[in-house]
This record gives structure tokens, sequence and C-alpha cells, in this order.
């Protein structure tokens, strides 16, 4: 089955009233941030994505498919779920080494052709820390954690819909990992308090009190911001790098950052 | 009358889910009953109490509380005639992985907190895999990939089941919980049995035998290799 188009039916907020924005549409191909305080309900919305809720959760917003109820079986089988997400959580329950958790999650979805080192190689590009396939989950870092997560769902959990939450959060290279989540031509919502992020994403849902209060189109300004900001966000990492290795900094370049950008002057 | 056992280890969310899936039956009119079976003692009468709920609290003290209420059916039954209830609901203690509580026509519900590792279910037994409906909690504190692997070892123990992925907390979950209490067919009997016999031994201990180490014990005693052999007369 094609999804071309996710609706999201408006629900409740925190105190029962309606939420404020009527139904929205994201089509496929478009990427939405997500942002609010802390406890605003933005995981909320994406587990109501995640689960395809039909005014079954706390929020009572109700998830169509190209306009239409999902089926029972969508909502629940993995092996035809339609949706990925990278949730908040930063560690794992399950006691078994990460070779077979990925095989058994494989096995879950359906997908016969998972090469379990291919993932952990792709997991060791996001962290400092390689991790082994016999490693066992529960000793892995938060940087590990995370790191294997976002492999297992950009490649086992593979799926049109993609829904990530707090990636900066992860002490991982957060671009990199954007990219291996993100593809051409799917559905992507992001949670992020990230400035580069949010502005970079075409639209971001502004979340208050458990709804949606405001959708805002970002300008062509804030995208060249968010490169700008992308640069000073690289160099900090350059020199993040630097004091992990030991090295003493003798000064900070922001004018030649600066002078890259037009638009930053007008700030 | 319908007969509603809810089984599941201490903390797994019985209660939790069982107040919201309450609060939505007393919404729609159905007024069910409430037991606890427990061993000591327990707070879920009074969280029970609060919705107006009729609750009756069973203590087992020194008894196996599984096998405490399930010679205890009748009389928890006729508790729930008294209050007029279609629905009697129970909710067990749950200590014993070797129990299943269910009787043949009442509706098991088996509830089981995601956070317990996917092994988990291969070791609670026979609660689990003679379950009607499965209940999983706690899927809001794990990550997408082990639900999905939870739930596959969970069907894989009991391939028939029902599963709801319920939230304690924020009570997803309780209206399908709620529809399928209501729309259960069994109705339960005069002669009810259980589904699954209950563990087969007595020894010693059960008789208040405090000693440790063999010599002091008689009965049916299974040793560390798997083997099982009849001491005394
Ligand atoms: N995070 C989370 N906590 C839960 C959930 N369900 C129950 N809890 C918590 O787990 C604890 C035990 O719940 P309780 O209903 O008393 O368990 P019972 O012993 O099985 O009746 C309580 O602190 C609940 O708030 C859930 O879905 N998610
Ligand atoms: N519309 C809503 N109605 C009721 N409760 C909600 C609603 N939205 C969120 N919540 C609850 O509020 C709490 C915080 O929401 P959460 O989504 O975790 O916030 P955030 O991710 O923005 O920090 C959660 O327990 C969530 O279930
Ligand atoms: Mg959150
Ligand atoms: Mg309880
Ligand atoms: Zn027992
Ligand atoms: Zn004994």
């Amino acid at each position: 089955m094609e999804i071309h188009q996710i609706t999201i039916q408006a629900g409740i907020d925190k105190l029962g009233n309606t939420e404020r924005l009527p139904d929205l549409q994201i089509n496929k191909g478009e990427i939405y941030g997500i942002v609010g305080p802390t406890g605003s309900g933005k995981s909320q919305l994406i587990a109501d994505i995640e689960q395809l809720a039909q005014g079954d959760t706390a929020s009572k917003r109700k998830i169509l498919i190209n306009g239409e109820i999902p089926s029972h079986e969508l909502r629940s089988d993995p092996r035809k779920k339609m949706v990925a997400q990278l949730s908040q959580n930063m560690n794992f329950f399950a006691d078994m080494p990460v070779a077979d958790f990925l095989k058994l999650h494989a096995k879950c979805r359906g997908k016969k052709n998972i090469d379990v080192k291919h993932v952990i190689s792709i997991a060791n590009t996001l962290t400092g820390e390689p991790i082994n396939a016999s490693d066992n989950l529960t000793i892995l870092s938060g940087g590990q954690t995370r790191a294997l997560m976002v492999a297992d769902v950009a490649i086992i959990s593979e799926s049109p819909i993609v829904l990530i939450d707090e990636i900066e959060n992860a002490g991982i290279k957060k671009h990199e990992a954007l990219q291996l989540l993100s593809g051409e031509g799917k559905i992507i919502l992001v949670v992020t308090h990230d400035p580069v992020l949010a502005l970079s994403a075409q639209k971001r849902i502004i979340m208050k009190n458990g709804c949606m209060r405001d959708i805002i189109e970002s300008t062509y300004r804030e995208k060249q911001i968010s490169l700008q900001l992308n640069d000073i966000d690289q160099y900090i990492l350059t020199l993040r790098e630097d004091v992990r290795a030991g090295k003493k900094i003798e000064e900070v370049n922001f004018d030649a950052l600066l002078h890259e950008s037009s638009f930053l002057k007008c700030l | 009358m319908k007969f509603i056992i809810v089984a599941g280890t201490p903390g797994a969310g019985k209660t939790a889910v069982l107040v919201h899936t309450l609060k939505i039956l007393l919404q729609q009119n159905v007024k069910p009953s409430v037991v606890k079976i427990d061993c000591l003692y327990s707070d879920d009468p009074k969280r029970f109490a609060k919705l107006g709920v009729p609750v009756q609290l069973g203590l087992s003290m020194d008894m196996c509380p599984d096998h405490f209420s399930i010679y205890n059916t009748d009389a928890i039954l006729e508790f729930a005639k008294e209050q007029n209830s279609e629905f009697l609901i129970m909710e067990t203690a749950g200590l014993c992985h070797r129990c299943a509580p269910y009787t043949n026509n009442s509706l098991g519900v088996c509830v089981i907190d995601a956070t317990s590792g996917p092994n988990n279910p291969m070791k609670v037994g026979p609660f689990l895999s003679c379950a009607d409906i499965v209940v999983i909690t706690k899927g809001d504190m794990i990550s997408q990939a082990e639900r999905e692997i939870f739930r596959e070892c969970i069907l894989e123990t009991n391939p028939n089941c029902s599963i709801i992925e319920a939230n304690g907390l924020s009570g997803q979950g309780a209206s399908e919980l709620a529809l399928q209490i209501r729309s259960t067919e069994k109705l339960v009997s005069e002669n009810e049995s259980l589904r699954h016999n209950a563990p087969f031994a007595v020894c010693t201990l059960c008789a208040g035998e405090k000693r440790v180490g063999a010599e002091h014990h008689r009965g049916l005693l299974r040793k560390m290799n798997g083997m099982q052999e009849y001491v005394g007369e």
C-alpha cells in the first residue's frame, strides 16, 4: 500500500478543550518540525501517529491514512506497519546481545535480508565508542544505545512515515543520524528543541498544553539562518573533538564564521 | 454473570488499567463488582472504591493466594450477585508463575509489563499462555523495536490471544478492554473448572516445616536435575 497523505484529526488539549487547529494533512515528501516546551505534548503527538490513534489515547486524536481509517492489521501487525519511530527512550530493557536483538527485530518486521553486521557498522558511524555484535544491550552507554536505535530504525524499521523524538539529546552525530533516518518521498516529523533542526524543516507545529497551537511555514530567511547556524554547529563540533582529543584551544574564530553570511549581519 | 479474571505479576499495572476501564464501563451504565485477592495487605480496594463500585478484599494470609481465590470462587460470585452486578472483575495477587486462575467460562485477562523484557513471556507460564486477552503495559518506557519484539514473544507463547497495548497512566487501551469485557459472551456456570491445573505437589514445607535441606522433607520433591521423587511412607 502506498501512502501519499496522513491526516491528524483534532483532539483535545490537557484541559479537555478542542484542539485549536483544524485537521492537519501531511503529504508524502514533507518534513515537519514539532516544537514546544517540555510537557506540551510533542511526544504524545508522535505517539498518536505511531499507533495510528483512533480517539483512544490521552489526546483523543484520530489519524487517517490516505484519508481513510486504517485497518486493525495496519495498526498492530509490525509486518504491515508503515511507521518507524525513534522515541525519546535512552535505554534498552531487553537483556540480550546486540546481534540477537537486531535479528529478532528484523524477524518481527518480516525483513529477511538484513545484515546485522551492516546495521552495527552504521550505528558505529554515529558514536565514538564502537558497539560489538556480542555486547549485551543493557551495558551499552547512552550514546551507543541511541546510535543503535537510530541504525535499527533507519534500516530494520525502514518505513514511509518516520517519527523522530529529540535526536539532539543523544550525544551522537545528529546531522548524520537525521540524514540516515530521512529519505526521498517520506513523511517525516521531527520533535526538537534545536534551532538548527527546527528551522531546516519546511513547516513546524507549535505545541502548547497538549495541543497543536499553530503551524509556521519556515521562510527563505529562516532557511538561510538555519544553514548559517549549521556552520556554527559544525564548528563547535570540531572544537568539541579537539577538546576531547586533549588539545588546547588557543582562539575561536567567530569573525570568519560571521563573514561567511550576509544574513547573520542583518539579525 | 460474566466473570473477568485479571492476572499479572505485582506492579504490572493491573489496578491502573482496571481503574481506567471501570470508569469507561460506569459511563456506559455497566455496574460491575470488583474483588481483589492478595496475601497480607492491599491498597487496591481503596482505589476501586473511589470509583463507587462495590469492592471486596480477600486476604489469603499464609495460603497461596491463587489457590485461595480458586476455592473461594463461589463466595466471590455470591458477593457480585448480592450487588446485582452483571459483571464481576477479580484482580489476583499474581505471585505464582505456576498457577493460572482462569476458569473455563471466565474471560481471562493477563496484564504484563513491557519493561520486563522479551524473555519474560516465556517465564510467566500459564497465566499468560491460557489468557484470552493480553494487556501490555508500560510501552511508553521502551523503544518501538522493543515493543514489537515483546509483542512477538507474547504471540509465540499464546498465539490466539487478543493483544491490547495499554498505558496505565494515560488510560490508553482502556476503551478497547472495556469493549472486550462488555462484548464477551462467556457466562460463568454452576460448575466451573480451571483451564490449567494448579501445581501438583504437597510437601513438608506446605505443612509448615522451616528447616532447609533434603533430610527434613517428605512428599513429592523435584531435584535440581529435574527428576521427581516421592520421599516418605
Ligand atoms: N510508565 C508507566 N507506568 C505504569 C503503567 N501502568 C502502570 N504504571 C505504574 O506501575 C505501578 C504499578 O501499577 P499497579 O496498577 O498498582 O500494578 P498492579 O500491582 O499490577 O495492580 C504504578 O506506579 C503505576 O502508575 C504504564 O503503562 N506506563
Ligand atoms: N492532549 C492531551 N491530553 C491529555 N494529556 C496529554 C495531552 N498531550 C500530552 N498529554 C500528556 O502530558 C504528558 C507530557 O506530554 P509529552 O508528550 O511527553 O510532552 P513533551 O514531549 O512535549 O515533553 C504525557 O503524560 C502525555 O500523555
Ligand atoms: Mg517528549
Ligand atoms: Mg493492584
Ligand atoms: Zn500457585
Ligand atoms: Zn510445598
